[in-house]
């Protein structure tokens, strides 16, 4: 990234002040390629995607994927206060969370007229089970139609707005969702019944 | 006749064999395989058909694009799930005497991708196959052995008695089912006629 208006932070400000309400929020990649990326929320998806098109020429989505994460459980202590034989003492408790799992679509955005890129969103569902659904950003770039018809046959993503949502892979009344972390094949592998593997 | 009797005669110029002989003699030297490659396998039986390895020299040369003019499927490559139909139809569309050779691990257990949601663990679960080729591809040289063994299993055949080929014999059958498309996998998973399942076999 070049240009000074290509930067995750001034993308992210300047959704901010284009789109009201919209959500634009950097993740951070730790690894050393450090590709950090950008969070937006489902709901002003389109309009940061035609945004990002029109106005800062990310012209071209160049690949399109998905990542499932499960139900994640969280350990922390906490100091707390508790009243023991009328006596007030400092105990130190281990509290589990559990944060909810949901399935995340990342898209990689380039710009062939500035030879810019990539700029990398990440869209999120509001769970695994029953809400997953996210705009389609294929109206928008064309090649994300084949991609997400991926995601939905794999991960189970419903893209609303896609022009022909279908899958792609497996057929037509297959039920599963073989990417997903919880999958479970079906039992045909004898020797590993037996086991021999 | 026996085998010193004949030679005998063989220097005297006369040739002797019996029908069965001549018969499997013209069969094993015109086996017509399908054009028919699923994966990187399929690389290795064209270069075994070209000059260099040239199967020609035991007369296959002539792969036909029909299964109704075929007499041997190379099942050379990964089988998915989605494919395998449409295999098992080939098999059935094809005239006996047919025969098969699966080529490769993919063919012959899923190989390298046999824990994939989408392989299927081997073809010989829905068709026999008659000879089987380890390899990850199998070289050329591999794949003409599996051939000269179909050979010698061919020109081992009698005409009569309880080991006749299947082509002569009215009570074996000559179609396989084809599996249907499940909501998690196929239907069925495997052929038990011809594949049994080694959990029912052990328990007996």
């Amino acid at each position: 990234m070049t240009l000074p208006g290509m930067t995750l932070e001034s993308i992210s400000s300047r959704l901010q002040a284009s789109i009201p309400g919209c959500q634009a929020e950097l993740v951070v990649n730790g690894s050393p390629s450090a590709q950090n990326s950008l969070l937006i929320d489902r709901q002003h998806g389109l309009e940061v995607a035609r945004l990002l098109r029109d106005d800062l020429q990310l012209d071209f989505c160049s690949n399109v994927t998905a990542v499932d994460w499960p139900d994640r459980e969280k350990t922390e202590k906490v100091k707390a206060k508790q009243v023991v034989d009328g006596v007030e003492k400092e105990i130190e408790e281990t509290r589990k969370t559990i944060i909810p799992g949901y399935l995340e679509m990342v898209y990689h955005l380039f710009s062939m007229t500035l030879k810019e890129g990539p700029v990398v969103l990440r869209m999120r569902t509001a769970n695994r089970t029953d809400d997953v659904s996210l705009p389609s950003f294929t109206p928008i770039w064309r090649s994300a139609e084949f991609q997400e018809r991926e995601a939905f046959d794999l991960y189970g993503i419903v893209f609303d707005g896609h022009p022909d949502l279908r899958r792609i892979l497996m057929w037509e009344g297959f039920t599963d969702h073989p990417m997903r972390k919880d999958y479970v094949p079906p039992p045909d592998d004898e020797l590993e019944a037996l086991g021999e593997r | 006749m026996d085998q010193d009797l004949k030679t005998e005669l063989s220097k005297h110029g006369i040739f002797a064999t019996s029908f069965e002989e001549l018969y499997n003699w013209g069969r094993k030297n015109s086996v017509w395989p399908l054009t028919f490659g699923l994966a990187c396998c399929a690389i290795e039986m064209i270069a075994t058909t070209m000059a260099r390895y040239d199967l020609a020299r035991f007369g296959a040369e002539v792969f036909r694009p029909s299964p109704r003019q075929a007499d041997l499927m190379i099942v050379s490559g990964t089988v998915t799930k989605k494919m395998a139909p449409q295999v098992v139809r080939l098999y059935n569309q094809m005239p006996e005497p047919k025969y098969v050779i699966a080529m490769g691990a993919c063919a012959i257990s899923g190989g390298p991708f046999r824990d994939g949601y989408n392989v299927l663990k081997g073809i010989d679960r829905y068709i026999p196959v008659d000879v089987h080729i380890p390899g990850c591809p199998p070289r050329p040289e591999a794949l003409i052995h599996a051939f000269m063994t179909l050979q010698e299993k061919i020109s081992g055949q009698h005409l009569t008695g309880e080991s006749r080929p299947r082509h002569l014999r009215q009570d074996l059958p000559s179609e396989f089912p084809v599996p249907e498309f499940g909501e998690h996998g196929l239907e069925p998973p495997q052929n038990n006629e011809i594949f049994p399942n080694p959990l029912k076999v052990l328990q007996g």
